[in-house]
């Protein structure tokens, strides 16, 4: 067995409301898979779960080779192990530039007191500004991020995300607000770096998922109805039902 | 800090200018070294309001950076003059104890100490020395204290608070709470600290005595401007970096900063503790100057003047804090002072001395509403920037996105 995250049994409720129903979900090394589903299925939750931001009622989370158990571990820590995540609303520091917002993302050590005395390095301000460049934030670098505009920081949100260099990405609805021209990229990014790492894309727009070409998870009432290629889980009775056929 | 990041911050450059000659123009201008224009009672006024500039570089940092309303900073500043108080007046009583004895035998160090006992809390009506006054014969053990107290009182407490999670409105009731639990303690008169009388005579300074009250004033003047400039440096070497960042973030957003693998509650409990010190070395400074300290001085209202003074100035950078500071408790101490001719309204006459709380409030909410960015805000006026204005309704499905009018333009 080569996963890098296994998920296994797991259940939530919100006041006796069963957001994740036994839920169960693995993900290799590197591997890109599209997470599907109607509004309220638990896509987020899900991750949620994973991040550390909601603690599941039962199940399993585990992680890695070393094969830790992520319910023990807070957000931060997670976020350390190289879980990386991208919220379904743009979420960056508004009153900061793109540069410190890139800045803050970038690997290094995150305890305060290194943080309290570690400088930029060329190298750092380097990276920083081709990572700009790839989201196509290049020249914005000392704009506020608050200035941009919706795509332009979630762009923004997705170059943050890199420069975590995350072994596991869950990145929630990254195309909406998105030109065609900017999905299309997006979609080529993502397929690029689950080259190698691992990447969950939850999405609900079809076409996006059909030129991401990979395994699909689709979810309602918080557990999976089907696995699989795309055409596999469309044509799935049930999937039609719930989800295609409205 | 590095001559480059000097460089980068001329903020930083002008603010110790301006320090230096307010200095040196009040040196120039006191009883003990110069004209004589300024009173001695002014200079210690003036070297009090140092003080206050100082904790509100730390109100500043914890409230307007790092987004804590904390309502416990004043605590810490009256711990820290609370543990140098101790040892100005226990020295001070002993000095006076040995010379009355005068050529008497020499006392054996039991008899010394109980005879500074009654001395100091005949007040409360004990002559023992209570165990919290074990090391006040030390100044260095005192001035350690200074910073451990208050520091270790900080850590116990935000490590509790922070760890538990306890955030905005709830975290400030909860701080307001300590402060209050500790200066209604210490009003017991057997709390070991005198009670509500306090610790007086500080102003003496034991050892010093020689050199009288108008030259001690400005050496305290000196001292406090130093402390100032230390603190104004040191913060803003703080804020500069990754670490400002990341404080900024937390208040912008704290689960975002988790996601990124900060350790939130870490960096607040840094940034609450190392606030608490400077705090404490303000009171410590300040004390001396005022003359006496009394429970009173850290009830709760103490505390939300100061968030005053940091909203009033402008919250997020570090000269608005102390422009709000220097300004507000100058103007507050010439309303309350009783020498600002009542108004005659025909049917009511306003006292000054009562309704300053009154306008003070008053100004905060209007600047809270109209003017968040305080006093500070007029540089920028005076700087040509202004903040993009929003109107509109949002271009994106989401808050924040540009909106219709800045598109515009
Ligand atoms: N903190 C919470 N408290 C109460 N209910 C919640 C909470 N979080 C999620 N829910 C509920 O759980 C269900 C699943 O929500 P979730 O956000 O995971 O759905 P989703 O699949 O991401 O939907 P969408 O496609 O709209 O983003 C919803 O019915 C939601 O109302
Ligand atoms: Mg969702």
């Amino acid at each position: 067995m080569n996963h890098l995250l296994e998920v296994s049994g797991i259940s939530v409720s919100f006041d006796g409301f069963r957001a994740i129903n036994n839920l169960s979900f693995s993900i290799g090394t590197a591997e890109l898979r599209a997470i599907i589903g109607p509004n309220g299925a638990g896509k987020t939750t899900f991750m949620d779960i994973v991040t550390g931001k909601t603690r599941p009622d039962e199940g399993r989370v585990i992680w890695g080779e070393k094969s830790t158990n992520l319910l023990k571990l807070n957000e931060a820590k997670i976020a350390r192990a190289g879980i990386g995540r991208k919220f379904q609303r743009p979420t960056v520091f508004e009153d900061q530039s793109v540069a410190e917002n890139l800045m803050m993302a970038l690997k290094a050590n995150r305890a305060p007191w290194k943080v309290l005395f570690w400088r930029p390095a060329p190298a750092d301000h380097a990276r920083v500004a081709a990572l700009a460049e790839q989201v196509g934030l290049g020249d914005s670098l000392e704009r506020k991020s608050g200035e941009l505009s919706h795509g332009q920081k979630q762009w923004l949100e997705i170059g943050m995300l890199l420069a975590q260099e995350p072994r596991l990405l869950l990145v929630d609805e990254p195309a909406a607000g998105m030109t065609l021209a900017e999905r299309e990229q997006t979609t080529a990014l993502l397929v690029d770096l689950a080259r190698s790492r691992a990447v969950v894309v939850v999405e609900h727009d079809m076409d996006f998922v059909r030129r991401l070409g990979c395994k699909v998870t689709v979810l309602h009432e918080g557990s999976v109805l089907a696995e699989g290629s795309l055409d596999h889980v469309t044509s799935n009775p049930k999937v039609i039902e719930v989800y295609l056929g409205r | 800090m590095k001559p480059g990041s000097l460089a980068k911050n001329p903020s930083v450059l002008t603010f110790l200018l301006v320090l230096a000659v307010f200095t040196l123009g009040v040196t120039v201008l006191s009883d003990a070294y110069g004209s004589g224009l300024i009173s001695t009672s002014m200079v210690k006024t003036l070297g009090k309001t140092l003080c206050l500039c100082l904790i509100a570089i730390a109100m500043d940092l914890i409230w307007g950076y790092t987004g804590i309303l904390s309502l416990g900073h004043f605590a810490f500043f009256g711990l820290g003059g609370y543990m140098v108080g101790m040892w100005l007046m226990f020295a001070r009583t002993r000095d006076i104890v040995l010379s009355s004895a005068g050529g008497a035998l020499p006392m054996t160090p039991q008899e010394l100490s109980d005879a500074i006992a009654t001395q100091i809390f005949g007040v409360v009506g004990t002559s023992e020395l209570p165990a919290v006054w074990a090391f006040a014969g030390s100044l260095p053990a005192q001035l350690a204290l200074v910073v451990l107290v208050p520091g270790i009182l900080a850590f116990v407490f935000g490590w509790l608070a922070f760890h538990s999670r306890v955030t905005g409105v709830y975290l400030s009731i909860l701080t307001q709470a300590m402060t209050l639990a500790l200066s209604l303690y210490l009003f017991q008169n057997d709390s070991g600290l005198r009670g509500n009388n306090g610790l007086s005579g500080l102003q003496n300074i034991p050892g010093l005595e020689a050199a009288g009250q108008d030259a001690l004033s400005v050496w305290f003047l000196w001292a406090s401007a130093l402390a100032l400039a230390l603190g104004y440096m040191l913060a803003s070497f703080i804020v500069s970096g990754k670490f400002g960042s990341v404080i900024r973030g937390i208040r912008d957003d704290e689960a975002r900063v988790r996601f990124l693998g900060y350790s939130v509650e870490s960096y607040k409990l840094f940034v609450f503790t190392l606030t608490a010190v400077i705090a404490a070395i303000a009171g410590a400074l300040y004390y001396p100057q005022a003359g006496i300290i009394n429970p009173a001085e850290m009830a709760p209202i103490a505390s939300i003047y100061l968030a005053v003074w940091v909203a009033i100035g402008g919250r997020g950078r570090l000269y608005g804090a102390v422009v709000g500071a220097a300004f507000v408790s100058l103007v507050s101490t010439w309303f309350t002072g009783g020498r600002v001719p009542d108004l005659n309204l025909g049917f009511y006459t306003i006292k000054w001395v009562d309704w300053w709380s009154v306008l003070l409030g008053l100004s905060f909410v209007l600047v809270t509403l109209f003017a968040p960015k305080g006093l500070a805000g007029l540089v920028d006026l005076a700087q040509g920037l202004r903040s993009p204005r929003r109107g509109g309704t949002p271009l994106g499905p989401d808050d924040g996105a540009l909106q219709e009018r800045e598109a515009v333009e």
